[in-house]
């Protein structure tokens, strides 16, 4: 089998680029982003006892982490006993080893539930090479795999696409020259285009969103109806989890249940959940596999002040908060996790060589923390990896670096009112050839120019506040009493 | 074998390096996690219902009340109004459910296509949750194996009043002494928002749900 190779990805702001000229993709984006966090505001705000859930949800993945070993442990064990089969894998190309040898007597296909997990470890690549059809049967994953794309969203990976857009696509896709673009119209051509593939594939691959270790058991969140589908009609069942997806026990669920939904798509409950303990005689899979990836997980688990990263639910909505993935969407990260959470995981999973431009691309202004179900504190996690990025260069060129050498200077005029005033007095001659009829600065000379790359900049103000404090008019003086 | 034998030893030695080998027990540790989060309703049954209805209402769901002894009847006023006339039932449902001038055709382990072509399922459920608007199934007798409420495009379900609990965690505990058997939690019929963030009903599972209360 040939090894799936990921290609070295362009830097965050290279990738960009090219997006934030895409006024339709931005548009979409944008659409997609406020919808769902108006959504998410209205059903957060109904619950009084909130953040009570999300300090049990930080402290059950907490300690999960704590006793990952035993745990894991444990769900073979129980998963095994009750007609399981569980598989290891330390990387991608060992978990696509397993699913491929188990997939081979599928005639040729296998259906699939949306699993970010298996985007991660390119599974459907390997399958093709094999000669094995992957099939998506999320809907957003289907326009994805019909389009030749890439999800830029954990849970609605085709937001970037609008619906003239996947009209298109599936016309063409399906041969429906006449289908109409009403959401309703391609929902029903998604439900007949897959239906017969439903019912006569004898072999599906999913994620997991849970996997508990008390039971041995597995439970998937979803919407459509096509991962239930998926995991009671066929013949054999293939879950690929991450180690990170067990959590102790069943009753966890009675928190995990109420953070998740309410947090990625903004519903009380999502239309579906499914719990199945390996196999149950006459209702569903009699095959039942799981492969549980490392792919460097156990690595972040190593540093202590980023495994938190690994609580990490896979709800998206650091990404609807995200000031920069609002600009930008998710093809930027060039990774399956995008935004926020995508800024500190990409860089960990992929080693530090690869996405080192990801924790930077990020203003730090917490709306993530905010939102995140699990209290995940992303910015301090960006923080570090920052750190990790300088501290992994050479010595000697960190003395030369221009940014450090910058900051030094920078440092070194914030230390006096003098050295500070000065400096923004140079500052508000040098940039008026910079300032553009419009009132802002679009493009700034030499290394500044990083900056107004892909940002418009306001002017310097004629008048600083020190400026303003020591000119304005004294406070009127104090009315004593009586 | 071995190499997945190796990976798992190498995955799990990889764990204990990052691991406090002075750690208490797990399950002790797990208890001490603070729940200070609602566990317990509140409401009256009538308001528990309430709820339910609403939240039911607020999926697109259809909602209807019954006396026990007059279900029957009204299971017939729903199914004519649909315009279902060929329904699949599980083995053990109750016979009193059942209005005649109906096929209902008992689940004998159909296959895939015979389940496809009747027009509905009627089924009963453990328990509801009204904070959510959600059916809890755990597939024992009166529920069906799981394909019976996934593959037909219409589903009517009855749940007893007495089986509404309001919160989440209440569920869950109700749940724990099934927590072995195949449990589907359904909060209204099958939906998608893939498409531009629009809320689609019906996507692949039964694109319309009627829910009959009984007191």
């Amino acid at each position: 089998m040939t090894p799936v190779k990921e290609c070295a990805a362009p830097d965050f702001p290279t990738a960009a680029l090219p997006l934030l000229h895409d006024i339709q993709l931005r548009s979409n984006v944008r659409h997609a982003t406020d919808v769902i966090q108006g959504k998410r505001f209205r059903v957060v705000s109904e619950m009084p006892d909130w953040q009570s859930l999300r300090e049990t949800g930080q402290r059950t993945r907490e300690h999960t982490l704590q006793y990952l070993d035993s745990y894991l442990e444990q769900f073979e064990e129980r998963c095994t006993a009750a007609g399981g089969h569980v598989h290891w894998a330390r990387d991608a190309a060992e978990a696509n080893r397993i699913v491929v040898q188990m997939a081979q007597n599928a005639m040729g296909r296998a259906i699939k539930i949306k699993s970010m997990t298996t985007e991660e470890i390119g599974l459907n690549r390997a399958l093709e090479a094999a000669g094995i059809q992957p099939i998506e049967t999320d809907l957003a994953e289907l326009i994805i795999q019909l389009g030749h794309d890439k999800p830029s969203h954990i849970v609605v990976p085709a937001l970037h696409k609008n619906r003239q857009q996947i009209r298109e696509l599936f016309a063409y896709a399906m041969g429906q020259p006449h289908l109409g673009d009403r959401p309703e119209d391609l929902t029903e051509a998604a439900r007949l285009y897959l239906r017969q593939q439903f019912m006569h594939t004898p072999v599906a691959i999913s994620g997991a969103n849970f996997l508990i270790a008390e039971t041995g058991g597995v439970c998937i969140v979803e919407s459509e109806g096509n991962g239930r589908m998926c995991l009671t009609l066929p013949r054999t069942l293939i879950t690929i989890a991450g180690i990170d997806k067990v959590i102790p026990n069943f009753r966890d669920l009675e928190v995990l249940l109420q953070l998740l939904p309410r947090s990625a798509t903004g519903e009380r409950m999502n239309p579906y959940n499914s719990l199945w303990t390996g196999v149950h005689p006459g209702d569903g899979p009699q095959e039942f596999h799981v492969v549980l990836l490392d792919n460097r997980r156990t690595e972040i688990l190593r540093d202590p002040e980023a495994r938190e990263t690994l609580h990490c639910i896979r709800c998206g909505a650091c990404q609807n908060a995200c000031p920069v993935y609002r600009q930008t969407g998710g093809h930027a990260y060039s990774s399956v996790y995008a935004g926020p959470i995508g800024a500190i995981l990409t860089p960990q999973l992929a080693l530090m060589k690869e996405g080192q431009s990801l924790p930077y691309a990020s203003s730090l202004c917490g709306a993530c923390y905010e939102v995140c179900p699990v209290k995940i504190n992303i910015p301090e996690v960006l923080i570090h990896l920052r750190g990790r990025v300088v501290n992994a260069r050479p010595k000697y060129l960190r003395a030369l670096d221009l940014e450090a050498i910058a900051m030094r200077g920078m440092q070194w005029v914030f230390l006096s009112k003098m050295r500070l005033q000065l400096a923004q007095r140079l500052g508000r001659v040098a940039q008026i050839p910079w300032i553009r009829r419009s009132g802002w600065i679009e493009r700034l000379p030499g290394m500044l120019g990083g900056w107004t790359r892909t940002r418009d900049l306001r002017p310097l103000p004629p008048q600083s506040f020190r400026e303003w404090f020591q000119k304005r008019s004294p406070l009127p003086t104090e009315v004593p009493h009586e | 074998m071995s190499e997945i034998q190796s990976a798992r030893a190498e995955i799990l030695s990889r764990i204990r390096s990052t691991i406090d080998a002075s750690r208490a027990g797990a399950a002790e540790t797990w208890q001490a996690i603070p729940r200070n989060y609602r566990q317990r309703s509140t409401l009256t049954s009538s308001e528990k219902l309430a709820l339910l209805e609403d939240r039911l209402q607020d999926y697109g769901a259809g909602v209807h009340h019954a006396e026990s002894s007059q279900l029957a009847s009204v299971i017939a006023r729903i199914l004519h109004q649909r315009n279902k006339k060929r329904i699949l039932v599980p083995r053990d449902i109750p016979p009193t459910w059942l209005p005649v001038g109906f096929t209902f055709v008992p689940d004998e382990n159909a296959a895939y296509e015979a389940i496809d072509a009747c027009d509905g399922v009627l089924t009963g459920c453990l328990l509801a949750i009204a904070s959510t608007g959600t059916l809890a199934l755990c597939h024992e007798p009166g529920q069906g194996r799981r394909a019976l409420t996934l593959i037909p495009d219409y589903h009517l379900c009855i749940v007893e009043g007495s089986a509404v609990v309001e919160t989440v965690p209440e569920a869950i505990h109700l749940l724990e002494s099934r927590k072995q058997h195949p449990i589907t939690l359904i909060s209204g019929p099958s939906a998608t928002a893939d498409i531009e963030m629009t809320r689609i009903q019906g996507v692949h599972g039964p694109r319309v749900l009627d829910v009959v209360f009984i007191s």
